[in-house]
């Protein structure tokens, strides 16, 4: 069901929706940007239909709504172990096509991968709704068209602003109901970005020999290991798990997870000191790999949705996109020598 | 939905110093491990870490653990009777059903014994299911020899051949690296072979191996790999598109030579 709504009609039905949801989406923060006098585009709640942001990528991912930077597992007092309850409102999140792709990349390691699902991430998960905000184009160093993340799926409503007024799809409750309320009923289709400016090429296979390529090795020197491509990607789903206890009361502390990244020192940390790839080269090619070609390898998909943040946050302006082309112009010229 | 993040508790029974930094733990658990899982065994505050299960029988599971870090140390100071918690097991073992019937050689180097001395014991007990089992266990020095009276019993059973990297005066066995003694073991055309260890020590020896006409996929290794869920989620252990915790420890070399870091 379409309908259009003015900015009061949409306004009014954010405001009835808050009563039983809580609302997360693109927010502004003034002058919160990563330099001075800049401001930062992220996630955050969402109280009035001014907030959402329309015209910039949020540096950080919606994840974070449901798979928290920092996470109590388990409680501790003395010799009881306790889990914590989780008491959490039916939750919206507006989101682009990307992001909604990455969240079943998410639910892939968190419900599908090993033996059982982790509990704690599918408890926030079935309380968490999604709605689309269309892309009329992408933002700079997007390629979802290449990773055929351009289109979603999983949403209850798609929402497009078009000029002074939202054209909304209802797909599911309680979004026709509030269509009707508040719109006017109107002819609305999907619209997906169909043409990205940037063109990213993933090699079917990746050869193992490709490992050692002198490629790696400038990221080595150029990569500082700070971690900001992981934190802003929206597939990155690596924690670890470490036990706290509480400074005023050390019978009691929690044992919590907060994230992780394969970029940073430390993350392979085994007993007495010994590391895997301690070389940032070696990090990059792990994770790149990982993005585009062992994911798929398990999963029939690949990781990266082609959301363009780890570029534009990289300190160091590594480009992922310029790596994952090159790497299948190496594989293209291995298939012709072949 | 079942939490499985949450340990349960399991009291020490026994504790045996293997050497001054290493610690064999008796644990109370109904836990029934493949030979070669792991377990994550925590303490409240201190943190969890994933240990391999040195040896089990009915009600028990034991694990040696180096004294490394901040959960090993708080660890050691504990006593029998005191409680510590537990997960898993997890991982899998060692492929018992394509060992039977033939010739089994165990390459072990250091903590790397550990992994696979429950393996032995049941092979100990069970001798027939093998077409005879050789064991080369290399150990840094004297003083680093784990599981002293268990591979006096070995020595008994199997052909055996215990070795130091460095041999002080007065240390009457071997000195060399575990590499340099494969040589000596008469292999059979369809000998398993198991390698445990560093993991340079892995390598060479493996290299020793396949150098005397052994195949890939007749070796066994067992990775090391910090796993901080063994669930296959925090992702800590993947290698490739394989994660250790769900798909090894154990691998056929076969898989495990095309696993790079």
């Amino acid at each position: 069901m379409g309908y259009k709504l003015t900015p009061a009609g949409f306004g009014a039905l954010l405001d009835e929706l808050a009563t039983n949801y809580q609302i997360f989406g693109p927010v502004r923060y003034a002058g919160k940007g990563r330099l001075a006098g800049t401001d930062l585009t992220t996630y955050g709640p969402v109280r009035s239909v001014s907030d959402l942001v329309w015209d910039a990528r949020t540096t950080f991912a919606p994840k974070e709504v449901f798979f928290p930077v920092k996470e109590s597992l388990l409680y501790f007092s003395g010799q009881e172990i306790t889990e914590p309850s989780l008491e959490m409102k039916e939750t919206l999140v507006f989101l682009r096509a990307c992001d909604l792709n990455a969240v079943s990349r998410l639910d892939k390691i968190f419900l599908a991968n090993g033996p059982e699902p982790d509990s704690y991430y599918a408890r926030r998960r079935q309380h968490i709704h999604f709605v689309l905000m269309e892309c009329q184009e992408g933002f700079p160093g997007c390629f979802c068209v290449s990773m055929g993340t351009n289109m979603a799926t999983g949403h209850q409503a798609a929402l497009r602003l078009e000029n002074d007024h939202y054209l909304l799809q209802a797909l599911a409750e309680p979004w026709i109901a509030l269509g009707e309320r508040y719109g006017q009923p109107a002819r609305v289709e999907p619209v997906w970005v169909e043409k990205n400016p940037l063109t990213v090429r993933v090699p079917e296979r990746v050869d193992i020999a490709l490992f050692q390529h002198e490629l790696w090795r400038e990221y080595a020197c150029r990569c500082i290991a700070c971690g900001r491509c992981t934190l802003s990607c929206p597939t990155c789903s690596c924690f670890s798990v470490q036990d706290v206890i509480y400074r005023d009361n050390p019978e009691r502390g929690e044992r919590r997870r907060v994230w992780a990244s394969c970029q940073i020192d430390g993350f392979t940390d085994m007993a007495g000191g010994h590391q895997v790839r301690a070389d940032r080269g070696d990090r990059i090619r792990f994770k790149v790999l990982h993005k585009i070609y062992d994911f798929r390898r398990r999963f029939g998909i690949n990781m990266c949705v082609g959301c363009g943040r780890c570029e534009e946050v990289c300190p160091e302006y590594i480009s992922f996109a310029r790596c994952v082309n090159t790497l299948n112009q190496l594989m293209e010229v291995q298939g012709r020598d072949a | 939905m079942p939490n499985p993040y949450l340990p349960v508790p399991a009291k020490i029974l026994a504790i045996q110093p293997q050497t001054p930094v290493d610690y064999t733990f008796k644990l109370a658990t109904d836990i029934e491990p493949a030979w070669g899982q792991f377990v994550e065994i925590s303490l409240p505050g201190y943190g969890e870490a994933p240990i391999s299960i040195s040896d089990a029988g009915a009600g028990y599971i034991e694990l040696t653990i180096r004294r490394v870090g901040q959960v090993t140390t708080a660890l050691h100071r504990l006593n029998p009777g005191d409680t510590v918690y537990l997960r898993g097991p997890y991982g899998t073992g060692f492929p018992l059903a394509e060992f039977a019937g033939h010739q089994l050689v165990i390459a072990a180097g250091g903590t790397g014994v550990a992994p696979v001395k429950g393996l032995i014991n049941y092979y100990a007990n069970h001798p027939g299911e093998l077409e005879g089992l050789h064991l080369l266990l290399g150990f840094k020095t004297p003083a680093d020899i784990l599981f002293r009276a268990d591979i006096e019993r070995w020595q008994t059973i199997f052909p055996t051949i215990l070795t130091v990297d460095q041999g002080p005066g007065g240390w009457p066995g071997r000195v060399g690296l575990v590499t340099e003694f494969v040589r000596e073991i008469p292999l059979k055309p369809h000998a398993r072979i198991i390698v445990v260890g560093p993991p340079l020590m892995i390598e060479f020896t493996v290299a020793e191996f396949i150098k005397h006409q052994v195949n890939p996929e007749q070796i066994w290794v067992s990775l090391e790999r910090r796993m901080h869920c063994g669930l296959g989620k925090c992702g800590h252990c993947k290698i490739n598109d394989f994660y250790v915790c769900l798909e090894g420890p154990v691998f056929n070399y076969s898989q495990a030579r095309n696993l790079v870091d």
